[in-house]
């Protein structure tokens, strides 16, 4: 397992540390493909025999490019729990994929921008993922990606249908598209709504901080598209790219400045009130931390709080997940000392508030 | 929008809604296939004057029972109730119930637009190619153009019939959707060459969202 300040979710470019594109809005950019094999069953239909013979055949395929070197295939079914975990946290795998208990493994390159699930609920789940809003970049790595792929493997087609998937909802382009959006000052003005209402006049998804059928914590919500037929990858990626976060980030930028104009003191007392339990707390929950790490990261964007870079809120964002906190402070999950105990011991450590 | 006949490519002017079992199909045929099957037509001469309806002899048939793909067995029972559908053939095998459901789950949208893998090119000209000789035959009709019809119909017959790719959803009965199967599953040489899905192989115990 790479070290936490490799994740794409930090928001930093690791060779020039630039700050990503509409980075005090949005947290990360994700495309992800769904593919299927010609010759097999979907993974719901399949025998575990057929299903390490996908395993085997995917893992002969050449990525190609960038991704051949340095790209590591775990094995799922044989991976430690606690590690599994540590995957779903760092986006990298689904939750299903955690618990699923047929063959399966994945392919993470260096640089924990792009994994491939390999029998998740399609034979093949392509992901990348980057820092702030960089969708159309993404897209593009994404393409090159499935035309290497598709050099050694045939991926199920119909001409009406597109792309064939185990589930009808994902046909077609098989693409999904997404960014992860910190969204504090629409919630503060209790000003949702409007991105919920915007979000269904675009057939769009909303959903909670690990995608699909998770809660919204901590003001980040992930906005996706929800169609996949009828409308070719390269439109859907410029309306997201050119429209869609645009518009949402401009819903935030606005709030975030009528905050500051209606009562600059009553926003600094709540970044800094949150600022102040995450530095003193001696017991922290996992939803409180994420709360006032929303709040700290909101007062970072805005420059109320000058003595914290964003990489490390964004950094925090992960290890205050249960197994990353599990795997920091040496122990197990769910054994041992009280987790909350260790999480507000690991935040303070992180703020050198000891 | 005109639908073509379910047996051949030429108009339809029977349309009937045919439930048996609980399964509702749908029955398109023109007007020599119509009186094939012992539908009455007031007259023989054309689509403008019909009135269809099913004789006894096409009640009596023997009852439908569920049919399962063709290749990984699951029936359309199933696919309802997990949400899931078995194989790429399943597309084929259910493609009129399927088809009514991916519209109502992706917005309207009907048919793809976009990538393709280069393997299925072919597959996306030749169903490109029917659907404009498709649209070209129903326009010919309209307009009693009936010799420009007939070249277009028999050059409809040489690409292989019926369209499937951008206007009207296919009609296919069950016995032409199993003729075509291969015809319109891209890279379908791999697939022969694969062992078929045992019977009874069990869904993954997994229920990915």
């Amino acid at each position: 397992m790479g070290a936490a300040t490799r994740s794409p979710l930090i928001g930093v470019d690791p060779a020039d540390h630039r700050e990503a594109p509409m980075a005090d809005c949005v947290l990360s950019s994700r495309v992800r493909l769904a593919r299927n094999l010609i010759g097999f069953n979907f993974v719901n239909r399949s025998s575990p025999e057929q299903l390490a013979e996908v395993v085997h055949r995917v893992q002969a395929a050449r990525l190609g490019g960038p991704y051949e070197a340095g790209t590591r295939w775990v094995n799922v079914q044989a991976t430690a729990a606690l590690d599994r975990l540590m995957l779903f946290e760092r986006n990298l795998i689904s939750r299903p994929f955690v618990e699923a208990p047929h063959p399966r493994c994945v392919a993470i390159s260096a640089d924990e921008t792009t994994s491939v699930m390999v029998n998740e609920e399609d034979h093949l789940r392509l992901q990348m993922l980057a820092p702030g809003m960089q969708l159309a970049p993404l897209a593009e790595r994404m393409f090159e990606l499935d035309r290497s792929l598709e050099r050694s493997l045939e991926f199920a087609f119909h001409p009406r249908f597109g792309y064939l998937t185990a589930c009808p909802t994902n046909l077609g382009t098989g693409i999904r598209v997404s960014a992860m959006m910190h969204l504090p000052a629409l919630r503060m003005l209790e000003e949702l709504d409007k991105v919920q209402r915007a979000a269904k006049d675009m057939h769009l998804a909303v959903r909670g901080f690990h995608g699909e059928g998770t809660e919204a914590l901590g003001d980040f919500f992930q906005v996706s598209n929800q169609t996949t037929l009828g409308r070719s990858e390269h439109d859907l990626v410029e309306e997201f790219a050119g429209v869609i976060v645009p518009r949402f980030v401009e819903y935030e930028r606005a709030a975030r400045r009528t905050l500051m104009a209606r009562d600059l003191s009553s926003l600094d007392d709540r970044v800094h009130r949150a600022l102040g339990i995450l530095r003193n707390c001696r017991l922290l929950a996992l939803d409180e931390s994420i709360k006032f790490l929303s709040r700290v990261r909101l007062g970072v964007a805005l420059g109320r709080i000058s003595d914290i870079e964003r990489p490390l809120v964004d950094r925090l964002l992960l290890e205050v997940q249960p197994a990353h906190l599990a795997r920091i402070s040496g122990g197990e999950l769910g054994q041992g000392r009280d987790d909350r105990a260790a999480r507000a011991d690991a935040v303070r450590g992180a703020f050198r508030c000891l | 929008m005109e639908r073509t006949c379910d047996c051949c490519p030429n108009p339809a002017v029977v349309h009937e809604i045919v439930v048996q079992n609980g399964l509702k199909a749908e029955v398109h045929l023109c007007a020599e296939h119509a009186q094939e099957r012992g539908f009455i037509l007031p007259t023989s001469q054309g689509p403008a004057l019909v009135v269809g309806k099913l004789l006894a002899q096409a009640r009596a048939a023997a009852p439908r029972q569920p049919k399962g793909c063709g290749s990984c067995g699951l029936t359309m029972a199933q696919v309802r109730e997990t949400g899931l559908v078995g194989c790429p053939v399943c597309y084929r095998s259910f493609e009129q119930e399927l088809g009514a459901i991916i519209e109502r789950a992706q917005a309207g949208a009907a048919a793809h637009v976009g990538r393709h893998p280069a393997h299925a090119a072919n597959l996306v000209d030749r169903a490109a190619l029917r659907n404009r000789l498709a649209r070209e035959l129903r326009e010919a009709v309209s307009r009693e153009e009936y010799e420009r019809a007939a070249r277009l119909r028999d050059r409809l017959s040489e690409v292989g019939g019926e369209s499937t790719a951008d206007t009207t959803p296919s009609t296919t009965t069950s016995s032409t959707a199993s003729s075509t199967t291969t015809d319109d599953i891209a890279g379908d040489a791999a697939r022969a060459a694969m062992p078929a899905a045992e019977d009874g192989c069990s869904p993954s115990g997994g229920a990915p969202s």
